[in-house]
């Protein structure tokens, strides 16, 4: 298997990255290495093994219903790029 | 005084040997005068502040063991008022508006931070090359890398900038800086240490940890660390013992097993000696050695890249310049705002592994990487269960190599391949820690010791023990 | 070609916790922008998320009202798309394991039953809202939605008219509030509907191509918008082209629907279990003690309306469509459990009707159910006619005071004195000749005449049956 640069260009987009001609280029390069790589996985016997997403075996922890949360959202807003009147703004979009 | 242990130090402060803020003011100094660009933000003002806090503490006989004791705080821990950075320009604005809760806890000890280390991008590296704020030098070779992602923590550590330091480990990010700097670093068990507010890298893998010059102090951060937060769901009801309690516990009897995949080809030479001289030295201290089997260990590579980046891919999404950090000039419309903030704010390998992420992620090809990535992260977590079975703790290398230069590597791929041996126990959620243990081309050789789930007080019990028999962990940099 | 069509709907409700989802900061509707987003609700580096045992509680109460599998061991997933009321780029959902499992649910139409599927119900978290016209060059983001716990309900697609549809959400909404998870509030945005419109040629097996009709927030708009989309896929069919799969915006204002298809290109969510979170488990005491506590659904409140209370089924069924209407009622039962049909048609009368004009929920009713209660009696005993009656309601609606201060205030007692009504009747025969000789020759209708003057003569104070018996006896 091997990702061509249109796919790769296609991955980035799925992310929100672009990439210019060479940074595809070597991307490409490189994610085909790292996936060759992965490849080995294919060959480990995993039939019947539950996936492990969580290294301990433990339960959700649940919260109690109660609002403790105070509006901070001048100091939140302190350090967003671009607020007005209590919102954070970005460029219109068109639905 | 920069040579001095957090027992040392304490003591100094509470006979009034100096003062604590004497002692920042002489930590600051050597800060500023170091080359080895170990912080990316240093608190003066604010260590000065905490500093006469802890003096007046101490004048009124209220101290704890820590009160006052200078350290360096990996940048990926969310602080209040100071710029957490995470080594990304995409937060280079980033002043927190709060607290990680272990930056809460290290400030209720009355401890003073000196300032914010440098790190691998959102941790992302095994060199700490991959930081916006440039490469940390090695403190015992300035043309070496320090290890990564805690490489400043480690650099400062070993180069006399700070008593201890925190870092986090998502693949060795604690352990191999450690073992290349020649200072003690540990990696607890999963859920062990709060994750709310270090800012995730992959979050089924990260662990925040001790990075110190001596296990005794390891023990004594770890225990102000340590503890369940309601804040994070995948921290542990687990009680907090007092890990100090067990140092001195005799080591005799002890089942070490050395994994024959850990000393396999691509292991130095030289590194591999000196491992095995540590090893015998515990067989002089009562320890029983046994050979043992991770079969599927050289699988962690593999499953390690598919889990950690998919994790990341998502984790990192949230950065995308309209609520805070980096933002582009001028953005034509949405999509470019995405694109282009996204783009400018993320260095090559992040981006790199965002991709491998959203790729292994993606209809029609997650039950080929993500779950069998996770599949097999199962059966290299049950290769351990087995081998805990026979044995009380395991032991090997840390890193293949000794730090290499600065620039050398270029290959992503052969970065990947020398965490080799710290992947598993972060796949598995088992503690880690890397204690120096010789020398190896004039350069600190780690040697890592792994535990059983919880195990912390007995790893830190087998490392006092050695420190108490040889002086690899007392050894300075010749420029000091 | 006769065609038939096929829907199933995607309910969204708000469930009606005091705090998000996974943060600690308040749902309430309607506050300063952003003022309800925390560091969790906004995505800030470092947060994690901890999960509201009341969205888990409320999740499970309405599967177990369905009678619906609950997955005692469910697992949450992250959704992972870019758009800026999305904050952490990734909405928590649950894809894979579900909380609420198949289960099934009865609509009634006209007269035929029909039951629904169940395909599914999970939690997942609310996006914030993003506001397009408040300036020209930017869209403004309000992130106090964002983490408003949501149970989304997918049902099969086993409906087969827009009617059919309307049926299943109002059952759904009218359940959700009974079982006290939802606050049923459409116009805040508490309860909306989503759904998938496809038609095949009758006899047909499998499935036409669906557009998924989006933004749709009340029932009207529903029943409008899927006959809409049901004709433009008609009108595509017939002339020979093919239906595409895509998302469609529903603008009640112009009443079309657009097509949001640029949205959904190169949309892969890459799901995957959150890290952050660990399975839930749900035992096997949780569950009973659950089921236990349920309060009486509608279905079995209608039942028991028709059964015990001899209310007709459609009587029971308006009475039961919204709970606090049944339990205003019930409170009123108490009081006259010999008089309910009286009682319903108060309530659901002169009551739903003046709640209706002023536009006011039952609950803040002004008219309290022991008010009207004590109104009802007067009718009962005979102290006011049930046409004073809608008077003094009238002026129990606007004022502080009760029934019978109203009615002594306005000296609307009904005269009761059989003398007293007897000599009038007497005065109004003597004053009516002719009237008298034409109901004597049969006219039967003139009687109302006689009533009529009677009622001016008494200020409508004589009981209109004492009168008419009167009236019979004097004038045969």
């Amino acid at each position: 298997m091997s990702l061509s640069e249109k796919q790769v260009s296609q991955i980035a987009y799925l992310a929100r990255l672009s990439l210019n001609e060479a940074q595809l280029k070597d991307n490409t390069q490189d994610l085909n290495a790292i996936f060759s790589l992965v490849e080995q996985l294919a060959n480990i016997e995993t039939d019947g093994i539950e996936p492990m997403s969580h290294p301990l075996h433990m339960f959700q922890r649940l919260r109690e219903d109660v609002v403790t949360e105070k509006d901070q959202s001048a100091l939140f807003q302190s350090i967003a790029p671009k607020t007005s009147n209590g919102y954070y703004l970005v460029p219109t979009v068109i639905e | 005084m920069h040579t001095k242990t957090i027992v040392e130090l304490s003591q100094g402060l509470k006979d009034k040997n100096f003062s604590c803020v004497e002692l920042m003011q002489y930590y600051l100094n050597r800060i500023n005068q170091s080359d080895l660009n170990a912080f990316i933000t240093v608190t003066d003002e604010l260590a000065l502040a905490q500093a006469q806090v802890a003096d007046d503490k101490i004048a009124l006989g209220n101290a704890s063991i820590l009160t006052g004791i200078p350290y360096a705080h990996k940048d990926i821990f969310c602080t209040k008022g100071v710029k957490t950075s995470a080594g990304s320009k995409m937060l280079d604005t980033f002043v927190s508006p709060y607290d990680a809760t272990v930056s809460q806890k290290l400030n209720q000890a009355d401890l003073v931070m000196l300032g914010k280390t440098n790190m691998d991008e959102f941790a992302m590296g095994s060199s700490n090359e991959n930081s916006f704020y440039g490469a940390v030098k090695n403190p015992w070779n300035r043309l070496k890398i320090p290890g990564g992602s805690s490489g400043g923590s480690a650099a400062s550590v070993a180069g006399g900038l700070s008593c201890f330091a925190t870092g986090t480990d998502t693949g060795g990010s604690i352990r191999q800086p450690a073992s290349l700097c020649g200072i003690t670093g540990l990696k607890p068990t999963y859920g062990r240490i709060s994750r709310y507010g270090m800012i995730a890298y992959a979050s089924s893998l990260d662990q925040a940890g001790p990075m110190t010059k001596t296990a005794q102090d390891a023990a004594i951060v770890l225990n102000v660390m340590a503890g369940f937060d309601e804040k994070d769901s995948t921290s542990a009801e687990q009680k907090v013992p007092d890990y100090t309690s067990n140092l001195n516990d005799s080591i005799k009897g002890l089942i070490i097993g050395l994994p024959k995949e850990f000393f396999s080809s691509g292991l130095d030479d030289e590194v591999a000696s000196n491992i095995m001289l540590a090893v015998k030295e515990f067989e002089v201290m009562g320890a029983i050695v046994k050979e043992v089997s991770l079969p599927n260990s050289a699988y962690a590579i593999p499953a390690y890249y598919i889990v950690a980046p998919c994790e990341c891919s998502s984790n990192l999404s949230r950065l995308d310049g309209i609520r805070y950090g980096y933002r582009t000039k001028d953005a034509k419309n949405l999509e470019d705002l995405y694109l282009r903030s996204r783009s400018e704010g993320f260095g090559e390998e992040v981006k790199r592994r965002i991709m491998i992420g959203a790729y292994a992620l993606s209809v029609g090809y997650y039950d080929a990487y993500y779950l069998k990535a996770q599949k097999v992260r199962h059966l290299i977590s049950d290769d351990f269960k087995k081998v805990f079975e026979q044995v009380d703790v395991i032991m090997g290398p840390v890193s293949p190599t000794t730090a290499f230069d600065l620039g050398s590597v270029k290959n992503p791929v052969s970065m990947y391949l020398a965490d080799i041996y710290t992947l598993s126990a972060n796949l598995a959620g088992l503690p880690g820690m890397s204690i120096p243990a010789g020398f190896a081309q004039n350069l600190p050789v780690g040697l890592q010791i792994i535990g059983n789930y919880w195990s912390e007080s007995r790893l830190l019990n087998i490392a006092h023990q050695f420190q108490l028999q040889t002086d690899w962990h007392l050894k300075t940099p010749q420029e000091y | 070609m006769e065609w038939e069509t096929v829907i199933g709907l995607e309910i969204h409700v708000q469930l009606n916790t005091k705090s998000k989802i996974f943060s600690a900061a308040s749902t309430q509707y309607g506050q300063k922008p952003n003022s309800q987003a925390c560091a969790v609700d906004l995505g800030l580096p470092g947060v994690l998320p901890v999960l509201n045992v009341e969205a888990v509680n409320k999740a499970i109460k309405f599967g177990v009202a369905i009678n619906a599998h609950i997955n005692q061991r469910n697992i949450f997933d992250r959704k992972n798309y870019f758009y800026p009321d999305l904050p952490k780029g990734y909405q928590i959902s649950q894809m894979n394991r579900p909380i609420v499992g198949e289960g099934k649910i009865e609509i009634t139409l006209s007269d035929q039953t029909k039951v629904v599927g169940i395909t599914r119900a999970h939690l997942e978290e609310d996006a914030g809202k993003s506001i397009h016209d408040m300036f020209d060059d930017d869209t403004t983001i309000d992130l106090n939605r964002a983490g408003t716990p949501l149970l989304e309900i997918v049902s099969e697609p086993d409906m087969r008219s827009a009617k059919e549809a309307v049926a299943y959400a109002k059952k759904i909404y009218t359940l959700v509030q009974y079982i006290d998870i939802c606050d049923g509030n459409m116009q805040e945005g508490s309860f909306r509907c989503d759904a998938n419109v496809s038609i095949r040629s009758k006899g047909q097996k499998e499935l036409g191509m669906r557009a998924e009709l989006k933004n749709i927030n009340s029932f009207k708009f529903l029943e409008r918008a899927i006959n809409l989309e049901v004709e433009r896929q008609q009108d595509i069919l017939e002339e020979g082209d093919k239906v595409v799969q895509e998302t469609r915006l529903y603008d009640s204002e112009k009443h079309e629907t657009r097509s949001m298809r640029s949205k959904e290109e190169a949309n892969d969510y890459r799901y995957f279990p959150d890290p952050d979170l660990l399975p839930v488990e749900i035992s096997d005491e949780l569950l009973e003690k659950i089921r236990q506590t349920l309060p009486e659904l509608p279905a079995q409140k209608k039942a028991r309306f028709v059964a015990e209370l001899g209310l007709s089924n459609y009587d029971a069924d308006m009475l039961t469509l919204q709970r606090p209407l049944a339990d205003y009622l019930e409170i009123m039962l108490e009081h006259h459990a010999s008089n309910v049909k009286l009682c319903a048609n108060w309530v659901m009368g002169e009551l739903s009707a003046s709640l209706n004009k002023h536009k006011i929920d039952i609950q803040n009713s002004p008219i309290t159910a022991q008010a009207l209660s004590l109104l009802i009696s007067r009718i009962s005993d005979g102290t006011i006619s049930g046409k004073t009656a809608k008077d003094v309601f009238k002026a129990m609606w606007d004022s502080e005071d009760n029934a019978d201060e109203i009615i002594q205030a306005k000296g609307l007692k009904q005269m009761t004195d059989t003398d007293e009504i007897e000599a009038i009747v007497e005065q109004v025969i003597a004053n009516n000749v002719p009237q008298v000789t034409q109901f004597k020759s049969g006219n039967d209708k003139i009687l109302d005449f006689f009533v009529g003057q009677i009622m001016k003569l008494t200020a409508g104070k004589a009981n209109p049956k004492q009168v008419n018996e009167l009236l019979r006896n004097k004038l045969s």
